[in-house]
């Protein structure tokens, strides 16, 4: 048997290498027809992918819309920032999502794409609750998590290490912090930094690891961990609101060329007074 | 032809084709992983890829030293910590303990098998974790190589003592007469015939655990802190290695794969690759070495 097994083991392996000397096409990705809007009365289907930070603000949203025109069927997707401008941009979904400012090169790459802002997030710096400082500078925030400052006394607070929490590369929470933090052509952040993969995690590991920093979106926060003012600003989301609050990015929508049909009633629908009511329930700041 | 043996052979035919399934599906994944690699490995480059220390996907860096490090590393502590274990456990059952205790301990250590990863990246987060933190050296955050290692060695416990178990109990009952015969103590006779007798179940019990720890994702995306760099000490006791975070090959794909796009999503499928090789490396050399033992 196990020399069988072992033999398996080998033709496998051949096969690889066999393969891997042909050179495969890459693999190109067939757009998906995109959904027909309805022409009369408010019928039809949307398919709205990108950002994580999005998605539940966007199924909460589709879920009121579908509850006053149930004739509307509305996916909502996750997948991440790049991803909701990629296919929004390339026509593969109706509704694009992206937690950051879309980039220039986006912009160039997919010169039809209409941005609309839906709400405004900001994001939090966070420390575990043990940590007895108030606030902290955005330059002295950058230095943390660029790893020059790598002690709590140098920033006011005692001699102890400073353990550095932070997202994943690729995440629109990371990419909108490290765009407004440690800025465009800043450095990165510290390699040593632990990374886990979403806001829940982020925020369980610097509740629970003494000494922490990290950030959050404002949606995440809770009594467990700490926000630190920013340059003696608090971080709430009135501070977020009046423009006080450094840190804020917005949550946008992605549209290739003008809206229209069942897709321009649910971005009307959003942008209502109704829509950024839901908006403010779910944690997030109105754009109206 | 009476209808016995027309169920006969469709019942081979049938049987072989599940066979046949099974080995389908190894190749196509294995054909598809290395068909959306391919890309990265040609622009990337297969050396560059696999002796690059630096892996930052926004920037076009792309190399995969640092996490092939922490699986090997993570992997070894899990070993270090569980193949003791796991064989003590094995001989207990199969050779010290009365009945009415193995059928106590046996469910038990098969219950293992059964709790979800998540629930042990869990039990990890919060009760490892804050445990290593205590050891006082500047630098220790408590996720990390040591706490990963420990909760694989758990991982991977009903794995190696399940095979190593059947296979002691494989071992002929002449042989331990025979040993027992010539006046040798029990113990003697598990150490000097037993065991011997049972090496090649052993050695594949070992290394079966030995690809599970590579391949556990997410108990390990959960304690190990995910920081891309290289496992190095702390201080100058090199011990301190362990309590270095780290970042595993697993890991890399599952915390990035759901934002990678493009050249970034083919690497981590090309980290798939690498993590495939390395696992047929693995069990290519237990099959060996058995073989090797069997003659």
């Amino acid at each position: 048997m196990s020399r069988k097994t072992f033999m398996l083991t080998g033709l496998l392996v051949l096969a690889l290498a066999a393969s891997g000397c042909r050179p495969t096409p890459a693999p190109t990705p067939t757009p998906a027809p995109s959904s027909t809007p309805a022409e009369a009365g408010l019928s039809g289907k949307i398919v709205e992918a990108g950002s994580t930070t999005v998605q539940p603000l966007a199924e909460k949203l589709a879920e009121a819309f579908s509850a006053k025109y149930p004739q509307v069927q509305i996916t909502v997707q996750g997948g991440g920032s790049s991803v909701g401008v990629k296919s929004a941009g390339e026509g593969t979904v109706d509704v694009g999502a992206a937690s950051r400012e879309v980039k220039d090169s986006e912009l160039q790459e997919f010169p039809d794409l209409k941005v609309f802002t839906i709400a405004r997030d900001g994001i939090a710096i966070v420390a575990h609750p043990d940590v007895p400082l108030d606030g902290l500078t955005k330059e002295q925030v950058r230095d943390i998590f660029a790893g020059e400052i790598t002690n709590w006394s140098d920033v006011g607070g005692p001699d102890r290490p400073i353990v550095v929490v932070s997202r994943e590369e690729g995440s629109g929470t990371r990419a909108a912090f490290e765009e407004m933090v440690m800025g465009k052509e800043g450095p990165p952040i510290v390699d040593t930094a632990i990374l886990q993969p979403s806001n829940g995690a982020v925020r369980t590991t610097v509740a629970t690891t003494p000494d922490s920093i990290g950030f959050l979106s404002f949606g995440y926060l809770d009594e467990s961990v700490k926000a630190l003012a920013v340059d003696g600003v608090e971080a709430t989301e009135a501070n977020a609101a009046s423009g006080d609050y450094p840190i804020v990015r917005p949550l946008n929508l992605l549209i290739k060329g003008e809206p229209s049909g069942v897709v321009k009633a649910w971005l009307d629908f959003i942008l209502s007074d109704e829509g950024q009511e839901i908006v403010v329930e779910e944690g997030y700041i109105a754009v109206k | 032809m009476p209808i016995r043996y027309v169920i006969d052979r469709s019942a081979r035919y049938l049987l072989l084709l599940s066979a046949l399934v099974s080995i389908f599906v190894v190749f196509l994944i294995g054909l598809f992983t290395l068909r959306e690699g391919l890309p990265a490995l040609r622009e990337i480059g297969l050396g560059s890829l696999l002796t690059g220390r630096v892996w930052r996907p926004q920037r076009g860096e792309f190399g995969l030293l640092a996490m092939i490090a922490g699986s090997v590393l993570v992997t070894m502590g899990a070993m270090l910590l569980g193949v003791p274990l796991a064989l003590g456990c094995a001989i207990f059952l199969a050779e010290v303990a009365p009945d009415r205790v193995r059928a106590v301990v046996r469910p038990a250590v098969e219950l293992l098998a059964g709790i979800p990863s998540v629930i042990y990246g869990l039990f990890g987060m919060v009760v490892l974790v804050p445990l290593v933190r205590r050891v006082p050296v500047p630098g220790n955050t408590g996720f990390g190589l040591l706490s990963a290692s420990i909760v694989l060695a758990v991982m991977i416990l009903p794995t190696i003592t399940n095979i190593a178990e059947d296979a002691i109990r494989a071992v002929p009952r002449e042989y331990k007469e025979g040993s027992l015969a010539l006046g040798t103590t029990h113990w003697q006779t598990i150490v000097g015939v037993t065991l011997p007798a049972a090496r090649s179940g052993i050695v594949a019990a070992i290394i079966l655990g030995v690809g599970r720890a590579l391949g556990e994702t997410m108990a390990m995306i959960m304690v190990i802190g995910n920081s891309i760099i290289f496992p190095k000490p702390l201080d100058n006791n090199p011990l301190t290695l362990f309590l270095s975070q780290a970042r595993t090959l697993t890991g890399n794909i599952a915390v990035e794969i759901s934002y990678a796009t493009g050249l970034h999503e083919s690497a981590l499928f090309a980290t798939g690759v690498v993590l495939f090789v390395l696992i047929m490396i693995v069990n290519t050399t237990a099959h060996l070495l058995i073989r090797e033992r069997a003659r």
